[in-house]
């Protein structure tokens, strides 16, 4: 019996039917048909349990949704303490709590005036996009074949084709895409004139992290520049220090006009997301400040729980774990490449953004199985499916790292024949 | 603010942070050979060295506690001294033991919790960071709060000399806000490998609760027994030299001169003669009245390692300005004499025993109090009398014709330099030696077959030379492959791209190596240019 007070069920197999039933069907399908039949129980630091108890450390983070961990205890006890005196607050007032972090999200952002808040991050990105077509009065922006910017009206229209024909959101009028690490394309596009904004991932997550080419995001943005655009950094997965700085522009040196932030700055607690703006790029905030408007955005907890996840961030003691977590996983990947090449053929990292490369179109996809079955959750790049995202949390302790390179060379020869079977 | 008061108080935990980047340091650390652990513990040896001074200055002026000049040496002595004691030994491996078939690798207990005391507190963090340097610990310290800006200082300074030798980032740190809570706390973590507790009782009662292996040790309170055999001279400048000593604020120091009957006499005009004070009835209960409150607590602030011309004028006791130590003659030595307990303060009891019989059953009646396990003197050239004293004193070292504080802490003698007296079962402590680098390593023991032809591992060594964390190395990173393309897992530097960790943000950068960046930006500005023009031609 699976009893959790408000509700029970008798067994993991009611949960699924009833999950294909009420909630999901494709969603609950297709997991299972991928051989992982999660279904989330506890979970604490960087484990997590199925309902039927098996342990798993956990890789994927929601794109660093829970890079402090899971549940951590310093943000459980700073959301309950919040909710001593406060809850959402109204959103058309000025607010101790939202205005606090508001500075303090200045303070740690070099260049940005302001921060709009959102309940997540496909709002920020359209916050974004609004703002930037403000500023310079156009209407197209530009993003990367294979970006990914979340799902709401404006950012949806800005990603893949799988997540806009279906919904007919596609608009091809406004929105167009030029490939990654292609600066002449970036100019082919800009050079009319009539780009409100650069839409970019510092290193696009969905995509399966490609490193941009040396030199690439600072000749986007000297595009923009030469040419009125803005340059919107996504930060979703980037930031935070997953990089090895707060955020990932900065690791590159480049100056964005604005950029977006959400998923670690909930702390996994609380839903809240961030879009920060320049001078330029707040200007609406001047003229009609109630032109955007959300209830949830900035809930009043969320931003305590936010304020925490900064402070956190920003002592000494977490960049030498991020580094630390970092410089273990270059060498330890080094050494699996090694021993494993017909498997394993390479890593992509920026501090503990990774993407391990492995040697078939769809061998993530098998990654992620075999993983799964040797007791550690990674996802593949939905949009490069030879790439599995590998995305320890900055506060992993060496005893965990170590224990996920063991499990990783455990599920090696699981993974060589599910990839020698789907070689046929 | 509601009357001042905040709305809301969050509680903080800042004990995750420290703990991991140490268990980090701990692992890599351990993969260390023995060069690169010596040149980081001679690092951090030379750096308490050369702050012995500026450190003693600022432990006397925070703590009030002790003499500067002798608390510079024990800085001295705690950094590079204890380094030059143990720089032979190898405390890495492999060790080969060819005779008996048996090779030795060094396994570090990993990650230490250090407390240091109040009363040496410098020196104390000294010796245990050059311990655990030698033996590729990872060190968190836990200074006491009176001592707690000295020791922070300190600390930070040796971390720096780690760093800079090439030690794993974290491999010394220290709780800034050493409050009660959290060192009850940092005791019972379970990322501590071992806890040295040095301080008072409830210290090292808490260190042994914690659950984690420890070593911590007792106080102390030492019998000097000064036989007949003895020159009464040559015994009371030692006695003078080491009670004057710091004032008296090691642990090692003699509490209680046991003076056989035929010499005491003489004994007591040496005394006068080395600088002492020999105190009156009158004088001796004035002075009870100032060292102990009415439940038997020793005055902290007014005595402990204060000057005896100090402790005499609050006493209301007149002597020359350049008195030494006080000394207090008394009957019985029993516990419920004052005089006949510990007294970090330049005041030391006398009693006169027949013989070495009734010096053993004093020393017996003293240490049942406290200090049993700890330290003892003989000054004498009867070597029966000393044997029968060694055996009846319940005390783990009997250091001869030496000042006892120095001598027993292993100064002077061969006990081995040492903060950290283990006062041994009796005294409740699982360490009955002077705390040395050894006590902090386990060793693997490669064994082959007693018949066996004798491994040699002779160019096999199992450790690297550079740590996995070096604490001034940027955060490492693979130079970006194109989706799908060529691939490697390789570590090249992307040009332009700073990641400033170890604390070298670019604003805290020198204007040169801004230079620099500016340059590599404009190469890589050019580099894109470039590719446009070649992208344009093209098109």
């Amino acid at each position: 019996m699976l009893d959790y007070g408000l509700f029970r069920y008798t067994s993991k197999e009611e949960v699924l039917e009833k999950s294909i039933r009420y909630w999901n069907p494709g969603k609950t399908r297709f997991w299972q048909e991928t051989g992982v039949d999660l279904v989330m129980g506890r979970r604490e630091g960087y484990i997590i349990h199925d309902i039927d108890g098996r342990r798993l450390i956990d890789l994927h983070i929601n794109g660093g949704t829970y890079n402090l961990g899971h549940r951590n205890a310093e943000l459980i006890a700073t959301l309950t303490t919040a909710l001593e005196y406060f809850d959402i607050g109204n959103h058309w007032f000025p607010s101790v709590a939202r205005t606090a972090l508001a500075e303090a999200l200045v303070n740690c952002s070099p260049g940005m005036s302001y921060a709009v808040f959102a309940p997540g991050g496909a709002e920020a990105a359209d916050i974004a996009i609004k703002s930037a077509r403000y500023a310079t009065k156009r209407r197209k922006i530009v993003s990367i074949i294979k970006g990914y910017h979340g799902h709401a009206g404006l950012s949806v229209a800005t990603g893949d084709d799988r997540f806009t024909k279906i919904f007919l959101s596609d608009r091809p009028d406004e929105f167009i895409q030029v490939p990654f690490n292609d600066l002449a394309a970036m100019e082919a596009a800009l050079k009319g004139r009539d780009i409100a904004a650069v839409i970019l991932e510092t290193i696009p997550a969905t995509y399966g992290f490609p490193m941009p080419a040396p030199g690439y995001l600072q000749g986007v943005r000297d595009l923009c520049t030469k040419y009125g655009t803005l340059y919107i950094a996504d930060e979703v997965q980037t930031g935070f220090m997953r990089c090895g700085q707060m955020w990932g522009w900065q690791v590159f040196g480049v100056q964005p006009d604005l950029f977006i932030a959400a998923k670690g700055l909930s702390g996994g607690l609380y839903p809240i997301a961030v879009c920060m703006l320049g001078e330029r790029a707040g200007g609406w905030l001047h003229e009609d400040g109630a032109a955007h408007i959300s209830t949830t955005g900035g809930g009043e907890v969320g931003c305590f729980v936010a304020m925490r996840v900064l402070e956190i961030l920003q002592r000494p003691e977490t960049r030498a774990n991020t580094r630390a977590v970092s410089e273990f996983f270059a060498e330890g990947f080094a050494d699996l490449i090694r021993r494993h090449p017909d498997v394993v053929v390479g890593l992509r990292q920026m501090g503990t953004v990774m993407g391990v490369e492995f040697d078939h179109p769809e061998g993530a996809v098998a990654a992620s199985r075999a993983l799964y079955e040797t007791g550690v959750w990674a996802i593949f790049s939905s949009l490069d499916k030879r790439v599995l995202q590998f995305k320890p949390g900055v506060l992993m302790s060496r005893a965990l790292c170590e224990e996920v390179i063991e499990r990783f060379d455990a599920a090696i020869p699981r993974l060589r024949a599910l990839i020698a079977e789907m070689k046929g | 603010m509601d009357g001042g008061k905040p709305f809301l108080t969050f509680a903080q935990n800042p004990l995750d942070g420290v703990m991991e980047r140490a268990r980090w340091a701990a692992g890599a650390f351990a993969e260390l050979d023995r060069a690169t652990t010596l040149r980081i513990a001679r690092a951090v040896a030379e750096a308490g060295h050369s702050r012995a001074q500026a450190d003693a200055e600022a432990a006397v002026r925070e703590t009030g506690f002790g003499v500067v000049a002798h608390k510079r040496l024990k800085n001295e002595l705690c950094s590079r001294g204890v380094f030059d004691t143990y720089a032979g030994q190898d405390f890495v491996g492999p060790l080969a033991e060819p005779d008996r078939r048996i090779v030795k690798l060094a396994r570090p207990a990993g990650v230490i919790l250090a407390l240091t005391p109040s009363t040496n507190p410098i020196a104390t963090l000294n010796f245990k960071a050059v311990l655990a340097m030698l033996t590729r610990n990872a060190v968190v310290f836990s200074p006491h709060p009176l001592a707690k800006g000295c020791s922070i200082a300190a600390a930070e300074a040796l971390a720096e000399a780690a760093r800079k030798a090439g030690a794993p980032d974290g491999a010394i740190q220290v709780l800034r806000e050493p409050t009660i809570p959290l060192v009850e706390a940092a005791m019972s973590d379970a990322r501590v490998d071992l806890v040295l507790a040095t301080g008072g009782p409830a210290v090292v009662q808490a260190a042994y609760r914690s659950g984690h292996p420890a070593y911590g040790v007792g106080p102390g309170n030492a019998p000097a027994y000064v036989h007949e055999s003895a020159d009464p001279v040559a015994a009371a400048k030692r006695l003078v030299d080491s009670k004057s000593f710091d004032n008296s604020i090691l642990c090692t120091n003699e509490s209680v001169v046991l003076a056989d009957r035929v010499l005491a006499d003489r004994l007591l005009e040496a005394l006068r003669q080395a600088g002492a004070h020999v105190c009156s009835e009158a004088e001796a209960d004035r002075l009870r009245a100032l060292l102990w409150n009415a439940e038997g607590g020793f005055n902290v602030t007014g005595a402990l390692g204060k000057d005896a011309a100090v402790i005499a004028r609050a006493a209301g006791i007149t002597v020359p300005p350049s008195t030494r130590i006080l000394v207090v003659p008394f009957a019985k030595v029993q516990p419920e004499e004052p005089f006949a307990r510990e007294k970090l303060a330049p005041v030391l009891g006398f009693a006169r025993v027949d013989g070495p019989g009734e010096a053993g059953r004093a020393a017996r009646a003293m240490m049942r109090h406290a200090g049993t396990g700890h330290s003892a003197g003989f000054h004498g050239r009867d070597e029966a009398a000393l044997m029968a004293f060694a055996r009846a004193a319940p005390a783990l070292r009997v250091a001869v014709n030496v000042p006892l504080s120095q001598g027993a802490a292993g100064f002077g003698t061969n006990l081995g330099p040492t903060m950290t007296i283990g006062t041994g079962f009796a005294g409740g402590s699982a360490l009955g030696e002077n705390l040395r680098p050894d006590h902090l390593v386990n060793w693997v023991q490669i064994a082959q077959a007693a018949d066996a032809e004798p491994a040699r591992f002779d160019h096999i060594s199992p450790w690297r030379a550079e740590p996995l964390l070096p604490a001034e190395a940027p955060i490492s990173y693979s130079q970006g492959n194109p989706p799908g393309g060529p691939v490697g897992g390789k570590r090249a530097p992307v040009p332009g791209v700073d990641l400033p960790f170890g604390g070298s943000a670019v604003t805290a950068r020198g204007p040169a190596a801004q230079d620099d960046m500016a340059a590599l930006r404009a190469e890589i500005r050019a580099l894109v240019l470039e590719e446009l023009r070649a992208a344009l031609q093209t098109a």
